[in-house]
């Protein structure tokens, strides 16, 4: 993966993939620490104990086929650059990703493009809702699709002008990309 | 939390209304969009898929996205199905393959052979 934009669009498709109807992707500098802290939450279906502890292994996965690499891939990258992952998860009651990148580490990726991220989680599946919320220092940001379907009082939120809209807000408010 | 203006939302709801489409979706768009899609290319392709969508405002496509494919050597891929077609896979995508792809199969109704790998379950390119 290019950069960490990327890697959280594999997991939020994982947290669809587990019949999520709300995913929560939070990306916050956290004053004072030289952390860049990652959640990806979701009521997703979740794991048990068995599944969690072979999440990990890129020869696990729980779809039809061989490998499982989104989270081996996303859990190398972080602790390349200093940090980890970890994975809340009960059956039932869903799932959070943590992830720690060091932000001055030489090894951390870029963070990327999240309004595509997020502009393609919407569009790709336009019945689930997703908040994404950003805080750095003085700055925050917070979107969340089920206030923007209420707002359009019936019209699809995959309409093409609704999203060209959500781009631009996403691309004038998003701060968190080098 | 950041909103759409008023302003905004007001003018997107006249013109959906104006334009309001009858019936389902003509056509379908589905980009592959496991691991190794997003890793080789994937969310630009679904990015390209937006713009031509928004581009010539038809009303009729649907798209989505899926997990993959099986096929991982070949990402970038998306699927396009017509109402009444056999769905037909794309693979090794590039924007500018996609943005013709959009313009000759989904708008003009005639699969791009050159860059399909199969159509159906059977018949190969």
């Amino acid at each position: 993966m290019e950069d960490i934009s990327l890697h959280i669009l594999d997991i939020a498709e994982n947290s669809v993939r587990a019949e999520a109807r709300l995913i929560e992707i939070v990306l916050a500098r956290e004053p004072g620490s030289d952390l860049l802290r990652i959640e990806v939450n979701d009521d997703g279906r979740g794991m048990d104990a068995a599944t969690l502890a072979k999440a990990r292994d890129p020869f696990f996965t729980t779809k039809h086929k061989r490998t499982g690499l989104g989270i081996p891939l996303l859990s190398q990258a972080a602790e390349q650059a200093g940090g980890s992952l970890t994975i809340d998860s009960n059956p039932g009651r869903g799932t959070r990703v943590t992830v720690l990148f060091g932000w001055a580490h030489l090894d951390r990726p870029p963070v990327g493009d999240m309004a595509a991220t997020v502009l393609t989680l919407i569009a790709g599946h336009p019945d689930r809702d997703y908040i994404y919320e950003e805080r750095e220092g003085e700055h925050s940001f917070r979107i969340d699709t089920r206030e923007i379907k209420n707002d359009l009082e019936g019209m699809p939120i995959s309409e093409p002008a609704v999203l060209s809209a959500i781009r631009d807000l996403l691309k004038q408010n998003i701060r968190i990309r080098e | 939390m950041a909103k759409l203006t008023i302003a905004d939302l007001k003018k997107i709801k006249e013109q959906y209304h104006q334009g309001l489409r009858e019936g389902g979706f003509r056509a379908k768009i589905t980009v592959h969009m496991g691991t190794c899609g997003i890793a080789a290319g994937a969310r630009a392709i679904m990015n390209t898929v937006m713009d031509e969508l928004a581009k010539t405002g038809l009303k009729d496509v649907a798209i989505t996205t899926s997990g993959c494919a099986g096929l991982c050597s070949q990402e970038p891929m998306a699927t396009i199905e017509l109402t009444g077609e056999p769905p037909v896979k794309y693979i090794a995508l590039t924007e500018e393959k996609m943005r013709k792809i959009f313009a000759e199969h989904v708008k003009g109704g005639k699969p791009v052979k050159e860059y399909a790998l199969v159509a159906g379950h059977e018949t190969t390119y």
